[in-house]
């Protein structure tokens, strides 16, 4: 099957070529960073994650959302979702290839990357995000290999991959909770120190990757014969409105666990992400248009009249993935560094070498899901000749 | 009990969902009072830093950090933050023990040097999150080890400790100016891994002092074994009042700080007679 994503018309092989070129811009910054060390990046003694980290953890949540599409068809037989959930796992792919890329590019030692499964740790949650993070790259390619596969040949997918399909639902919501528990279990760190965090990280993933999905689609729609179905797309549409609320309702009390209760500790990373701190306020512009995208990306979606209408449905999912993306992909990893524990209020800002590392490897998801979606498109014949 | 069960957490750390538990356990138990001695069985090496002995702008802090940094072959990137390392450093007093709060103590005490190291916790996060076992607390006598061959640069144990110990070498140490020629014995690092104080495991296997310890003329840094009660660590810890470093997170830091001068307690002491046994205890 894969020789399909080598073939394709002239606009489809422009699209590769920016992407490779793009990729082959971050490989360089990449071996700068393996020859020189991470000192090229904007990291330091006080902020030891950064953007790399950030982007992990946002894509986890992006990997993890599949299952808000293979949930309901295959667990509850929801048909409507019959032709999304291979676009569901395909983004899966790329997305845990991302995070694995994220984590690879943030190590001193990349070349002892080995060592975690030389030497696994049970005690170590980063251990576990590892084999959570792996063992669901390989269920997903698993998974959409064989149903695709039988699909070709006009046959049901084999028996023997129900249970791994049923497996794949409470993985992917434990590749996100694991990612949840590296930060949440820190007690140093009282901004991460939060029972909620991870049910937080669900909900937020839950709505910014199904909105990814929406946004495929209509995609995918204009460039084939491809349908997801009217159906579909408001399913997942109401799943992105109940998903976005929830996470705002959880931010909400996140914000009063902290404010009303008033320890210092807590208050000052709030202070530092909305309002800034010691003179320290890079963020505070981003988590307000993060706040205002939220708010808004609310109000049209609850609206049934807005979410109905596929043009504001698009606007709404937009607003959801930047305002989610800067919530985790900023905010989160970043806050939890300022101040520092000892009470300092230390500077963090990616470097231009950081930020194309980190634009390549979004890049190289990019290239992967172009490939998949092709494959997919193809073998149901539906892309248009063009 | 507290060791057994310790060492039955380790056996029995199958699940993450097993290790949270089991953690939330020791926490909760430490919560109900119970004081809780060292767990390691050997000895438990401990430091004990007499505050009172040190003054603003005082030559035996640039001793200190100098005998370290020079025997450990530690990378000094002068005037560069961002890729500082750094094994036992000063920070204000106020700025060292800021989840305490000392507003109305005399200024000079205020901005009082302390000196900062690794803790070499008992219950260290650091060890707890590695995922390479390339640190970890040594059973024989409760020192926080690290091994840079082992390392893979994840930097999550920078994230864990709450004090700030660790330093990660984000450029090659070995191209430091400070480093160009080195007559220490001492292995360099390469860069790309964490570093931070080892209390000296490199001396203490020769029936030495720690570099810090050793040329401090007035006891003003006491090392010695905790499990040992005749120890002079032991002996300054009876007598003397001390703090350490957010004890309330239950890490067990292992280098105490003597802050008080006697005189004041005795003058206390008949005060707390004066409200009888329970009105002291108020």
């Amino acid at each position: 099957m894969l020789e399909k994503a080598f073939s394709g018309s002239r606009t489809y092989w422009s699209w590769i070529f920016v992407l490779l070129v793009i990729i082959g811009g971050g490989v360089a910054c990449w071996f700068w960073q393996f020859s020189e060390g991470l000192t090229i990046t904007g990291l330091s003694r006080d902020v030891a994650w950064g953007f790399y980290i950030a982007q992990f953890t946002f894509l986890v949540g992006v990997a993890a959302s599949a299952v808000m599409v293979v949930l309901p068809y295959y667990l509850h037989d929801y048909k409507a979702f019959g032709k999304m959930t291979i676009l569901g796992e395909f983004l899966a792919i790329p997305a845990v290839i991302m995070c694995m890329l994220f984590i690879f590019v943030d190590m001193g030692m990349p070349n002892r990357i080995l060592n975690v499964f030389l030497y696994p740790t049970l005690h170590s949650m980063m251990f576990w995000d590892t084999v959570a993070l792996g063992g669901y790259l390989v269920l997903n390619i698993v998974i959409s290999h064989f149903t695709l596969s039988s699909e070709r040949r006009e046959e049901p997918p084999p028996r023997w991959l129900r249970p791994i399909i049923l497996l794949s639902i409470p993985w992917a919501v434990s590749i996100h909770t694991v990612t949840a528990f590296l930060y949440s279990g820190l007690g140093g760190r009282p901004f991460w120190l939060t029972a909620i965090l991870a049910p937080r990280f669900l909900a937020s993933a839950f709505a910014a990757g199904p909105a990814i999905l929406i946004l495929l689609a209509f995609f995918v729609r204009r460039i084939s014969t491809f349908d997801p179905g009217k159906q579909a797309i408001d399913t997942l549409a109401k799943i992105v409105t109940y998903a976005m609320t929830i996470n705002v309702f959880f931010v909400l009390m996140e914000l009063f666990t902290a404010l009303y209760s008033d320890i210092p500790e807590h208050v000052a990373h709030f202070q530092f992400l909305y309002m800034g701190l010691g003179g320290e306020n890079n963020l505070a512009p981003w988590m307000w248009l993060s706040s205002l995208l939220a708010i808004v990306s609310l109000v049209v979606l609850i609206n049934p009249r807005t979410r109905h209408n596929y043009g504001w449905l698009i606007f709404g999912c937009v607003a959801v993935i930047f305002s989610l993306w800067i919530d985790k992909g900023l905010g989160m990893v970043i806050a939890g560094f300022v101040p520092n524990p000892l009470g300092e209020v230390v500077h963090y800002w990616p470097t231009a070498p950081e930020l194309m590392i980190g634009i390549a490897i979004y890049a190289i998801g990019c290239l992967i899901l172009t490939g998949l979606y092709k494959i997919a498109l193809e073998v149901r014949g539906q892309l248009k000749a063009n | 009990m507290k060791s057994s069960r310790r060492k039955f957490l380790k056996a029995a750390g199958l699940s993450a969902v097993g290790v949270a538990g089991s953690t939330a356990m020791a926490t909760s138990a430490r919560r109900t009072g119970d004081h809780e001695p060292p767990t390691t069985e050997g000895k438990r090496w401990a430091m004990v830093i007499d505050l009172r002995k040190f003054s603003k702008d005082d030559a035996l802090i640039d001793k200190i950090t100098d005998a370290c940094h020079r025997v450990h072959n530690v990378p000094d990137f002068a005037d560069d933050p961002k890729n500082e390392v750094k094994w036992i450093w000063t920070e204000d007093f106020e700025t060292a023990f800021h989840s305490q709060e000392f507003h109305y103590i005399r200024e000079d005490l205020k901005s009082k040097p302390t000196l900062l190291l690794c803790n070499h916790c008992d219950n260290p996060p650091c060890t707890r999150v590695c995922p390479t076992q390339a640190t970890w607390k040594r059973a024989s006598d409760g020192v926080v080890m690290m091994d840079w061959h082992r390392c893979i640069g994840c930097r999550y144990c920078m994230v864990a400790c709450p004090y700030g110990s660790r330093s990660f070498n984000w450029k090659d140490p070995r191209k430091a100016p400070n480093l160009a020629e080195t007559d220490s014995i001492y292995p360099t690092r390469m860069r790309g891994v964490v570093e931070k104080c080892t209390f000296c495991d490199e001396r203490l296997a020769r029936g030495q002092q720690p570099a810090c310890v050793e040329v401090c003329d007035n006891d003003e840094m006491v090392f010695g074994d905790l499990n040992d009660p005749s120890s002079n660590v032991r002996r300054l810890l009876a007598e003397h009042m001390t703090i350490r470093r957010n004890p309330g997170l239950g890490t067990q830091p292992e280098v105490y700080y003597i802050v008080e001068d006697p005189r004041t307690l005795q003058e206390i002491a008949p005060a707390a007679e004066v409200f009888g046994e329970e009105g002291g205890h108020a």
